[in-house]
């Protein structure tokens, strides 16, 4: 293991500085399952250090003891050179550790102010707190670009706001060191390079910044050291200048990936699925979605990008059958298809429309239930799966369970274990393999790969491009734009309940996409 | 209707309305906090039974046993209905903050509780069927006059409106009323009820500000359980029962919650909701029965109204009342 020492990025010209934040030895462990073991790290002042991993490395409970929120079972954590014993929140705060969550903690009916105060009031009445938030707010949007209406409730701000307040609690804490974990998963590529700026601007001033991220690509682009964990251990830190995306993957998954989706140019056939005019209003009068029409073609895969919220979702729910459209028509090889609420997902799987939900668990998958019985759902009335007297065939469920398990290589293989008890990436795999095993003509997939690790992503993506290579239509719905351009053959991109635009994926690149997602047409504009 | 009777029937109503508002005002800072309170009956119920109890043997001569007190039993009486509400209060808070039970099924067994130690104990130390003897004099809370209000009763409509309404209630209604402001302000102006407000919407944000999510809960169960106290020390000391009876606070406790959920949790709506409940009872109690001319609306139905008005709330026809979002929900940190 290589360990950083030098005081990388650091302006100052005297003596060596201790590092901003040095591990020592690390473990923790909850119950049987070793989380973090023995992690030595150090991260340099004044750098943006990148922790990468895949989902369950560790990161997040490695940054959570740096945080307070759990206590190693040993080892030392040394902050600027002190060794400081972080037994809660509290103390975290006191030695100058600020956390952006992943889930932000902000207390939604509260306005920007009363957040940023909370847990660091002068006293305990709280106008002359809210005063002196006030200014210091003011001078911390002059600074680093980080404006926000101090007086806005931050359940009305978007998602890319309510982040700029989680920095803005910390930064009033006079935190020196920030953790951000996660940050640009809900975030547009817009709000995602203002970020970026805002973290370039810390660090010119000083500050110390842990970025944790999956993103590969956002770690090569803003980071100056990275370590990498697998499986709670800390297996490598190399200088960002010196590695590559590719290289970091491989550490890892501890194997050799490809990021790179391989796939032959497609071979289109007739078109299978019609959308015509779609309209759908919410009981709340929203429009979700204003006279959407496209078509799906044989062979192909039609991704569809947009950030979360623009009318995608709407789309595959009512394709899908769970919800109901409010005017325009859907056909499948010319016979319309009923959109109504009337309709069902059960409808839609007999004409040969098979769903990847875009929320596992609130849609894929009966969490507290087995994988068999998840494996057949909504298949379960299948000729094969029908039993003497009506009942349920078990063991052919069983048996068609063992196999997918064993195609689709989800782990563990026990098909007794519950679905809440898998990892993101084989609670997906089950999903997956349930829809495409039954063969659909059309498979609509909704956010693939969410919350998925980089080998079962890997994984994902070729099950995907081989049904499309056996002449099936795959509407694909990704917030992903890497994914979208990586697995697409044609993209269109929604904004606000309409399609913005349509590119080929060739054509464009993630800027241009990106402006579309943002309801700006490049081309119109130039 | 004469303008006395006016009169006569809101201050009925601001009195049946008191223990309502207290309670009221207990499930405001326990749900605010994240902690579901259905047991306030039960708390208001035992602190009822425990202001009686102690309020009669407090003015019991020495020779029979009690403490021969001749001034501020009453008082004695509230310390005892605040402290046995506390001690509930704490069961609940345990069950539910510190071992994360289910805060329902921890208000339900309190209630029960409630229900029958009150009667069990009350029959075992006085033996009159689960009621504690008559109070009379200093044992229980006399009418206050406030002052000029016999000077200025009749200067027009505003001398009736002083004297008949706002003077001549017991300590407790007046006390009753104060705490609506200085909840609001408790709430709205302070460290305290910034942080009590948070945990209650989202515990994590308190946690990772650096405080305490247990003690922050435990101090609004805490104030739960001295407001229940008082609302169930009015009903023995303060109302014409002069005692505790059995299952004397007849479900207050569960309009009192609906007269939150009307509010949606804010203090002077509160206020106003409680009153309203107040009112309903106040002219259920007036008129036993209105003739309409066309037909008789029957006095069953006037006495329901309070209950009727409470199943419309609940139903949801009055807006939308949007809970504290982590209300209900034990604290865990996840991993």
């Amino acid at each position: 293991m290589t360990v950083e020492t030098q005081t990388q990025g650091q302006p100052s010209t005297t003596a060596p500085v201790a590092p901003a934040i040095e591990l020592i030895g690390v473990s923790k462990s909850f119950g049987p399952v070793q989380a973090n073991k023995d992690i030595d790290m150090t991260v340099a002042k004044g750098a943006i250090h990148g922790i990468v991993g895949e989902n369950g490395a560790g990161k997040s409970t490695l940054m959570s003891i740096l945080y307070g929120f759990y206590k190693a079972d040993a080892g030392e954590i040394k902050i600027n050179g002190v060794t400081t014993e972080i037994t809660d929140s509290h103390v975290a705060i006191a030695s100058g550790i600020g956390m952006v969550h992943q889930h932000f903690m902000l207390v939604k009916p509260f306005t920007v102010l009363e957040n940023v105060i909370m847990g660091a009031e002068d006293g305990p009445l709280l106008r002359p707190s809210l005063a002196k938030a006030r200014k210091v707010l003011e001078n911390l949007a002059h600074e680093y670009e980080l404006d926000v209406d101090p007086d806005a409730i931050v359940g009305d701000l978007s998602v890319g706001f309510q982040q700029r307040v989680e920095i803005l609690k910390a930064l009033y804490r006079e935190a020196d060191i920030l953790i951000l974990d996660e940050p640009t998963g809900v975030l547009t590529p817009a709000e995602a390079d203002h970020l970026f700026r805002i973290l370039e601007n810390l660090k010119s001033q000083g500050k110390t910044i842990v970025l944790i991220t999956h993103k590969l690509r956002e770690i090569m682009a803003v980071t100056d050291t990275v370590s990498v964990m697998r499986r709670g251990k800390m297996t490598a830190t190399v200088k960002t200048s010196e590695t590559s995306a590719s290289e970091l993957a491989d550490l890892m998954v501890g194997r050799h990936v490809t990021l790179e989706v391989e796939k032959n140019p497609p071979n289109v056939g007739e078109t299978i699925l019609e959308v015509k005019n779609l309209c759908k209003t919410d009981g709340q009068g929203v429009k979700k979605l204003k006279d959407v029409s496209l078509q799906l073609k044989a062979g192909e895969i039609l991704g569809v990008a947009g950030v979360a919220g623009n009318g995608q979702s709407d789309l595959l729910e009512i394709i899908s059958g769970i919800s109901a459209a409010t005017s325009g028509e859907v056909s499948m090889r010319g016979e319309s298809i009923d959109l109504t609420d009337k309709a069902s997902a059960a409808m839609r799987r007999e004409r040969g429309i098979g769903h990847v939900p875009e929320d596992r668990h609130a849609l894929g998958l009966v969490l507290p239930f087995q994988t068999w019985e998840n494996s057949v759902f909504g298949y379960h009335n299948n000729t094969e799966f029908s039993g003497k007297y009506g009942l349920a065939n078990q063991k052919a469920m069983m048996e068609d369970t063992k196999k997918k398990i064993e195609k689709y290589d989800i782990r563990p293989t026990n098909p007794h274990l519950l679905a809440s008890n898998y990892s993101g990436g084989n609670q997906q795999k089950i999903v997956i393999a349930r829809e495409i095993e039954n063969n659909p003509d059309v498979l609509l997939v909704g956010q693939p790969t969410r919350g998925v690790d980089i080998g079962a992503i890997e994984f994902i993506h070729k099950q995907i491009v081989e049904l499309r290579d056996q002449g099936k239509a795959v509407l694909l719905v990704s917030v992903e734009l890497e994914e979208i351009l990586a697995l697409s053959d044609r993209i269109i991109v929604m904004f606000d309940g309409v399609i913005q635009g349509e590119r080929m994926p060739k054509d464009t690149n993630e800027q241009e996409l990106g402006m579309l997602m943002a309801g700006i047409d490049p081309e119109a504009s130039s | 209707m004469e303008f006395s009777t006016i009169i006569q029937i809101l201050d009925s109503a601001v009195r049946l309305s008191t223990p309502l508002l207290l309670a009221c005002l207990a499930g405001l800072y326990s749900e605010r906090s994240g902690i579901f309170d259905i047991g306030l009956e039960g708390k208001m119920l035992a602190g009822a039974f425990a202001a009686g109890a102690m309020s009669a043997y407090a003015g019991m001569p020495v020779t029979e046993g009690g403490l021969g007190m001749t001034w501020g039993m009453a008082w004695m009486g509230v310390l005892a209905a605040v402290a046995v509400s506390i001690v509930l209060a704490m069961i609940h808070g345990f069950a539910s903050i510190t071992l994360r039970g289910n805060q329902l099924i921890s208000g339900v067994a309190i209630n029960f509780f409630a229900a029958g130690s009150t009667v069990l104990i009350g029959q075992h130390w006085f033996r009159s069927g689960g009621q504690t003897p008559p109070l009379s004099g200093a044992q229980r809370f006399g009418p206050i006059n406030l002052p000029f209000a016999d000077a200025v009763k009749d200067v027009p409509f505003l001398g009736p409106i002083y004297e008949g309404l706002i003077s001549g209630h017991n300590i407790l209604v007046y006390i009753a009323i104060a705490t609506v402001p200085l909840t609001s302000w408790l709430l709205f102006r302070t460290r305290f009820g910034l942080r009590l407000r948070a945990v209650g919407e989202n515990p994590g944000a308190v946690d990772t500000a650096g405080i305490s999510v247990v003690r922050q809960r435990y101090a609004a169960v805490l104030i739960a359980g001295i407001l229940c106290g008082l609302a169930g020390a009015y009903l023995s000391l303060g109302t014409s029962a002069a005692g505790f009876v059995k299952d004397m606070s007849a479900g207050k406790g569960f309009i009192a919650l609906a007269a939150l959920i009307f509010a949606k949790w804010r203090p002077r709506a509160a206020l106003g909701a409680c009153l309203l409940f107040g009112l309903l009872e106040a002219i259920g109690n007036r008129y036993q029965s209105i003739d309409l001319g066309a037909f008789v609306v029957p006095v069953q139905f006037m006495q329901a109204l309070p209950y009727i008005l409470t199943v419309v709330i609940l139903a949801g026809f009055i807006g939308k009342a949007i809970p504290p979002a982590a209300g209900g929900e034990p604290y865990v940190k996840e991993r």
